[in-house]
């Protein structure tokens, strides 16, 4: 009755079977591994240099700052990681399939016991190499998490790798449904409804709410961080290339959230500094009546709904038709770049 | 050491009641669906009065309609109602008048709309039950996809939109959470383990009724205005939302209550109900699943009732667990909702794993590859289950240093998920493969979890989780491995037992119109969704980017078709089991497990005598057949001098194996 103690000693991992647990089975193992490989092989290769070479450079987020490229690089190179383990997989499963099915004519029978239980050097090797994949994975991930300083990602309000940079432009983020606000505080306080960036700056967005969480998902420069309301949440990139990028909420904030996006602007850095400057002095009118700059603002300084933070009455502070409904988005971008910011504050 | 080896009669929790006995009530005082109805509703209106007039007069109270207090009370009373009218009080209520209770049990056909504390019966009810929940989700699904249609013309508006969004992923994952252990769980554990009987019979019918009741708190959103949150329920969006809201959180903790107590009542069975000789190694790997499942369902859904119970405070008194303003905190609420959460979404995955390891070996005709391999595997899920949840988190805010820890833990969960394909492929190798409709289910679930699982690894990766995290990518990844590995694997284990619950076949050609259906389906609605996430669509979105509505379009016909396979089904269903019934053979796959050793359909006390276990049921293509089980151990002792059964006993006494029936038939009062 060796078949009933088939699990003690053949399949303990480290234990050495004895006999018949390790013999492969005659004729077969070799045979069928050396017509699969190739064709994985050549699988994986034109995979992942059709991958690295045609598809890579145009995976989003794309290029347009140190985090976008960092993601796209992240993104490729577990790609390059995945695709041969899924091919394997799928390349053994049709072979399987093919090979092993009951209705071909001259399929053999299977055989049964010990050997078919369990293989000591497979399961030590397949748990050996997924072991070692995962943690290069980890390895990875963790370095670029430091590499680009957070690589664009939420970091809290003490964030633990800082760029170095001298000057980094500093640019908060207030998220309340359903729109994004943007204060400069390095240009008087002044808040755009717009986000405008120099290009090649270290940019510091500092994102808070006003009443639910939110998510700042600056797409094509690649960043996303949660807006918490009474929190500080600071993102790193540095911009690399000029041009439009999308502004979206990634997280569900309510009914209006999926209207919850608007389009901002990288520009040279003398542009920026044109704009900055002309847009500080027509908005001085409307910053000194906005709360003064701080990292958090507290529901009642949105003057708005001028009540407690808890929306009681039903009424939304702004009204997400008039701003977003049939407004085509373009022109939306153009005559929000020029319009005067809303006051956020009734006091 | 007790072996039970004495016969079925006068043993186990159920017997068929003598008819004409004066202590069974008469029929229209018996306790049924319509009764529970009844008091449903009669503890709605009461619980609705209690909370009206004792938070009149307050200021945070606007009008009746939107009186959270009102509304909390009426569901939490509706529900009460609920189990006294279904008669899952009687029990404890009578003994705590010092009373014995009526037995209750029926024969015929109305004891599907009873309490009943058959595990069989209970089984069957879940089977019906989740289905319906699925089917309702899928309908808020088609929705969903008619709303995806265009980007900018609304079919539905965003409120009502919204709404549906976070009904459907409520609903499923109500559903998936119980798929397998409910239905299959409760009807095959017992025959699986060589039990008459669950370890608490009141407990599995309690938990099945209170999951039904979470069925009716949660679509009483839709009538109150829905709630805006999607499935998360984030705070403070929650406790800034309408009425609707009240009845996701009594939903979810009126759900949690079920789970926790469908989980403790398998683990207690698992662990002392299995038959004589069934040692820990001899054991299914579908029992080994249930086992984890079990743990995490018992041991994670706790948190959750906790923080339905802080989210219903904060909403009706009101506290401020939640509410960062009144010195709460948001973080609070997706730490306890994601503690739960994430090992929820194992839960939803280790069945599955389950089902397709216990198909592949009948249907390869080889022995389960690596046995303790995907045993550990199983094991080693459940565990590093409870420290991946704050990869939910990476981009909220959490301490920047967690975030590595929690890529580590992530991506170490997917060395003991590779245990279960390490254990499929081995299976199939060298095998005899037939192609028959639960094969398929099985091939397919390989084919998708893979993909759900590669693209986790995508999103377990910070950098990348920057671009797609909150997105469809996310959707689709979670999918895969919800719908594309534990729905197919339900549907797998669903055509390959229904012979052994029903004794009918279900249609062979239908059957594989439903697969391929499902399968090439569900691959082009969701695959095209992962470009969709990662051309930045963020999720439970009502309105997106024109450029992606090809895409979105093409996802949403195919949603469609996907729906359709399910038509397929149920046709199917009806067809092969109602209207043109065809006899199933009692063991129709030649299955060695020891469910299908009985008869087809089982008999009430399952066997005639509690079976000595042999073997493991994965023996298959030997040349000497290794019988699983023992079913008519008279001549036990005779066996047990040819060392076998020795071997046998020893492992029971050792493996904290105790006897079935009769040893438990000491009768813990059941009716």
């Amino acid at each position: 009755m060796s078949e009933d103690t088939g699990f003690q000693p053949q399949s303990g991992a480290g234990a050495q079977p004895p006999g018949p647990g390790r013999t492969p089975p005659a004729g077969g193992q070799p045979h069928h591994f050396r017509r699969m490989i190739p064709i994985w092989l050549a699988l994986a290769l034109a995979c992942d240099l059709i991958w690295w070479f045609v598809v890579g450079p145009h995976v989003p987020p794309g290029d347009m700052s140190t985090s976008a490229v960092g993601a796209q690089f992240d993104f490729n190179v577990l790609f390059l990681a995945a695709a041969p383990v899924v091919l394997a997989v799928w390349v053994y499963l049709a072979y399987a399939v093919w090979t092993w099915r009951a209705s071909r004519a001259d399929a053999p029978e299977p055989v049964g016991g010990p050997a078919a239980r369990s293989n000591f050097k497979v399961q030590f090797w397949w748990i050996a190499i997924t072991t070692v994949v995962v943690l290069a994975a980890f390895v990875f991930g963790t370095v670029e998490l430091i590499v680009p300083a957070g690589a664009g990602g939420a970091e809290g309000p003490n964030p633990i790798w800082k760029p170095t940079a001298k000057h980094m432009l500093v640019v908060q983020v207030i998220a309340q449904q359903w729109k994004f606000t943007y204060r400069y505080p390095s240009y008087g306080g002044m808040q755009t409804n717009t986000l405008v960036l120099p290009n090649n700056t270290w940019i510091a967005f500092h994102v808070t709410s006003l009443d639910v969480i939110h998510s700042f998902w600056a797409y094509q420069i690649g960043v996303k961080v949660d807006a918490n309301p009474q929190l500080d949440d600071v993102a790193y990139t540095k911009t690399r290339q000029t041009g439009t990028f999308t502004v979206r909420c990634s997280e569900l904030c309510g009914i209006w959230h999926g209207a919850m996006f608007d389009y901002g602007k990288v520009l040279s850095k003398s542009a920026f500094d044109h704009w900055a400057t002309t847009t500080e002095k027509k908005q001085a009118v409307n910053t000194k009546y906005l709360p003064p700059f701080a990292w958090t603002y507290s529901p009642t300084a949105n003057g708005a709904t001028g009540a407690t933070g808890v929306n009681t009455s039903g009424q939304s502070p702004f009204s997400p038709e008039q701003h977003y409904g049939a407004t085509p988005a373009r022109k939306l971008v153009r005559s929000s770049l020029t319009s005067t910011a809303t006051p956020t504050t009734g006091t | 050491m007790s072996v039970d080896v004495t016969p079925a009669v006068g043993v186990g929790e159920v017997q068929p009641p003598a008819s004409g006995l004066l202590s069974r009530r008469p029929a229209w005082l018996s306790q049924n669906l319509v009764t529970a109805l009844i008091l449903m509703v009669a503890g709605y209106a009461f619980g609705h009065w209690i909370g009206n007039v004792i938070s009149s007069g307050r200021v945070w109270v606007t009008t009746a309609a939107e009186n959270d207090a009102a509304i909390v009370l009426g569901l939490l009373f509706g529900v009460v109602g609920w189990l006294l009218g279904i008669g899952a009080l009687n029990y404890p209520l009578a003994k705590l008048i010092g009373r014995d209770t009526v037995p209750q049990e029926r024969t015929d056909w109305t004891k599907y709309f009873r309490f009943s504390l058959t595990h069989k019966v209970v089984g069957k009810q879940y089977l019906i039950m989740v289905l319906l929940f699925f089917f309702t989700g899928g309908l808020l699904a088609m929705a969903i996809r008619t709303e995806l249609l265009t980007p900018t013309t609304h079919i539905i508006g965003p409120g009502t939109y919204i709404s549906i969004v976070g009904e459907h992923g409520t609903i499923m994952m109500m559903m998936a959470s119980s798929l397998v252990v409910g239905p299959l769980g409760n009807y095959l554990i017992p025959l699986m383990i060589g039990s008459r009987r669950m370890a608490f019979p009141r407990i599995e019918a309690a938990s099945f009724w209170l999951f039904t009741a979470g069925y009716f708190v949660i679509l009483t959103a839709l009538p109150l205005g829905g709630f805006p949150t999607g499935w998360t329920g984030y705070a403070p969006l929650q406790n800034q939302a309408g009425v609707g809201m009240d009845s996701y959180l009594v939903g979810f903790l009126v759900i949690s209550l079920g789970m926790i107590l469908a989980g403790f009542n398998q683990i207690a069975t698992i662990i002392n109900y299995r038959a004589p000789g069934l040692t820990w190694g001899r054991m299914s790997i579908f029992v080994w699943s249930v086992l984890i499942t079990s743990v995490l369902l018992a041991t994670a859904s706790p948190t959750l009732t906790i923080a339905c119970v802080a989210g219903l405070l904060d909403r009706t008194v009101p506290t401020a667990f939640f509410l960062n303003v009144h010195g709460g905190s948001s973080y609070l609420w997706q730490n306890l909702f994601w503690f739960f959460g994430h090992p929820e979404v194992y839960i939803m995955a280790l069945p599955g794993f389950g089902i397709v390891a216990e198909l592949l070996p009948v249907f390869c005709r080889k022995p389960l590859f690596a046995y303790r391999v995907g045993a550990a595997g199983l094991v080693g899920v459940g565990l590093l289950s409870y420290f991946v949840w704050q990869h939910h988190l990476f981009q909220s805010g959490i301490n920047p240093d967690m975030r590595p820890l929690f890529m580590l833990t992530t991506e170490l969960i997917s060395i003991p998920t590779g245990f279960v394909f390490l254990i499929g492929l081995g299976t199939i190798y060298k095998s005899k493969m037939r192609f028959e409709v639960p094969m398929l289910f099985c091939l397919a679930f390989y084919f998708n979890f893979l993909i759900g699982g590669i693209t986790g690894v995508f999103l377990s990766d910070v950098p990348v989780n920057v671009t797609l995290h909150g997105g469809f990518f996310v959707l689709s990844h979670f999918h895969y491995t919800i719908l594309g590995g534990l729905v197919f694997a339900f549907f797998g284990g669903v055509y390959y037992w229904t012979p052994k619950v029903l004794g009918k076949t279900l249609n062979k050609r239908l059957g594989q119109i439903h697969f391929w259906m499902m399968f090439v389906f569900f691959n082009l609605t969701f695959f095209p969704l992962f470009l969709v996430g990662l051309f930045d669509q963020p999720r439970r979105v009502f309105e997106y980017a024109v450029r992606l509505q090809t895409l979105n379009d093409f996802a949403s016909v195919s949603a469609y078709l996907l729906g359709a396979s399910f038509v397929v089904f149920v046709v199917n269903f009806v067809w092969s089991i109602w209207i043109d019934p065809k006899t199933a053979p009692a063991n129709p796959w030649d299955s060695n497990g020891l469910e299908w050793q009985t008869e087809s359909p089982p008999p009430w006390y399952n066997f005639e005598r509690i079976p000595v276990v042999l073997a493991d049921p994965y023996h298959y293509s030997e040349p000497v057949p290794v019988p699983v089980a023992d079913l008519a151990p008279d001549n036990f002792a005779e066996a047990a001098g040819n060392g076998v059964a020795a071997a046998a006993m020893a492992g029971a006494g050792t493996g904290g194996a105790s006897s079935g029936g009769s040893s438990a038939g000491t009768q813990d009062g059941s009716d």
